[in-house]
């Protein structure tokens, strides 16, 4: 027998809720404990994903036409579809968090369900993209090789600097890399959650891990949120 | 930790909301507005996030005061990293 399972034989022998820990003196303490301590996590992520957006800001002021011109090869029509799949998919994930909390089954494993689907749509999309950068040389290493597209009105371009153009697509790939791990990790939790919601283990006094597991996923969508503009948007212009 | 009475209605609001966003800032990458290119586009950026933090991660009408607290320090601490180390680099061209 495992730990849990004897904890909640224990709590089930002492009469209260199976669900609230013996260390909780009430389950309202133990949710807000728990939703706590992933807020916590969440702020060492944004320091974590802070440093990257740092690097990036001072590259982009270091070499901004070499920075513009790379940015310029990106596909802004898949970005901006992406931000709309990731967003739809931050919206099933609170009516999941919602429909828990009203001892909805069905439709919490229906969202749930829905979030995964619209999850793995973004991490398919964000394939297509990596799938033509590697076809077009602009991943970095010994093939790298980028040609900036023309620019109508631009007749003279300053010449770009290889080496530059290389950072700017490093710092792409570990940018968007790192938030699609994050997404690949989102998507594990929310398969659990999703066994979980099957099994009919979340009831209207204990549902924390559906809310904490999608305080996770909106702050991968938030990271998604700044990404799209600085990497996709603001460099049209020269 | 969040009211249970927020109706469904309220989020797909939102959800639009954001929908609506993000067209404003694709189209308006497309226009030549010189430096308020990157101010628009992260101050819409910016919107959006806000938008989630407060109704999506319920921060707004949280029961418990401290998320509040890790979350105005989470940004303070990002806002120390990005703007003393940029404003070094922003300034070294003054000398």
């Amino acid at each position: 027998m495992s730990d849990s399972q004897t904890t909640a034989v224990q709590a089930a022998a002492h009469g209260h809720d199976p669900a609230l820990l013996h260390h909780f003196a009430e389950p309202q303490q133990q949710r807000d404990a728990a939703s706590l301590g992933m807020w916590w996590f969440l702020a060492t992520e944004v320091m974590f994903f802070g440093g990257l957006f740092c690097a990036y800001l001072i590259y982009r002021l270091q070499h901004f036409n070499d920075f513009a011109a790379a940015s310029q090869s990106l596909s802004i029509k898949l970005g901006a579809i992406n931000t709309a799949v990731l967003i739809g998919s931050s919206l099933t994930v609170v009516l999941a968090v919602n429909a828990a909390q009203r001892a909805k089954r069905n439709l919490l494993v229906a969202y749930l369900l829905l979030t995964l689907v619209l999850g793995s749509t973004f991490l398919g999309i964000k394939a297509v993209e990596y799938t033509d950068k590697f076809k077009e040389h602009h991943v970095p290493g010994p093939t790298f090789h980028f040609v900036p597209e023309r620019m109508e009105g631009h007749p003279e371009q300053p010449p770009i600097d290889q080496r530059h153009a290389e950072m700017f697509f490093s710092l792409y790939f570990v940018m968007t890399g790192l938030h699609a791990l994050h997404m690949i990790v989102g998507i594990g939790i929310f398969v659990w959650l999703l066994v979980m919601a099957w099994k009919g283990r979340f009831t209207p006094s204990y549902n924390t891990p559906v809310e904490i597991g999608g305080l996770y996923w909106h702050f991968v969508d938030v990271v998604w949120i700044y990404l799209f503009p600085l990497l996709y948007l603001i460099s049209r212009h020269r | 930790m969040s009211e249970h009475g927020t109706s469904i209605g309220f989020y797909v609001m939102i959800f639009l909301i954001l929908l609506v966003l993000t067209g404003v800032t694709v189209s308006a990458a497309f226009i030549n507005l010189g430096p308020l290119n990157p101010i628009l586009a992260l101050g819409i950026a910016t919107t959006k996030a806000l938008l989630v933090v407060l109704f999506f991660m319920h921060v707004k009408g949280a029961s418990e005061k401290l998320v509040k607290l890790v979350v105005l320090s989470a940004v303070f601490f990002l806002l120390i990293l990005l703007g003393l180390t940029l404003s070094d680099y922003a300034t070294r061209l003054w000398s």
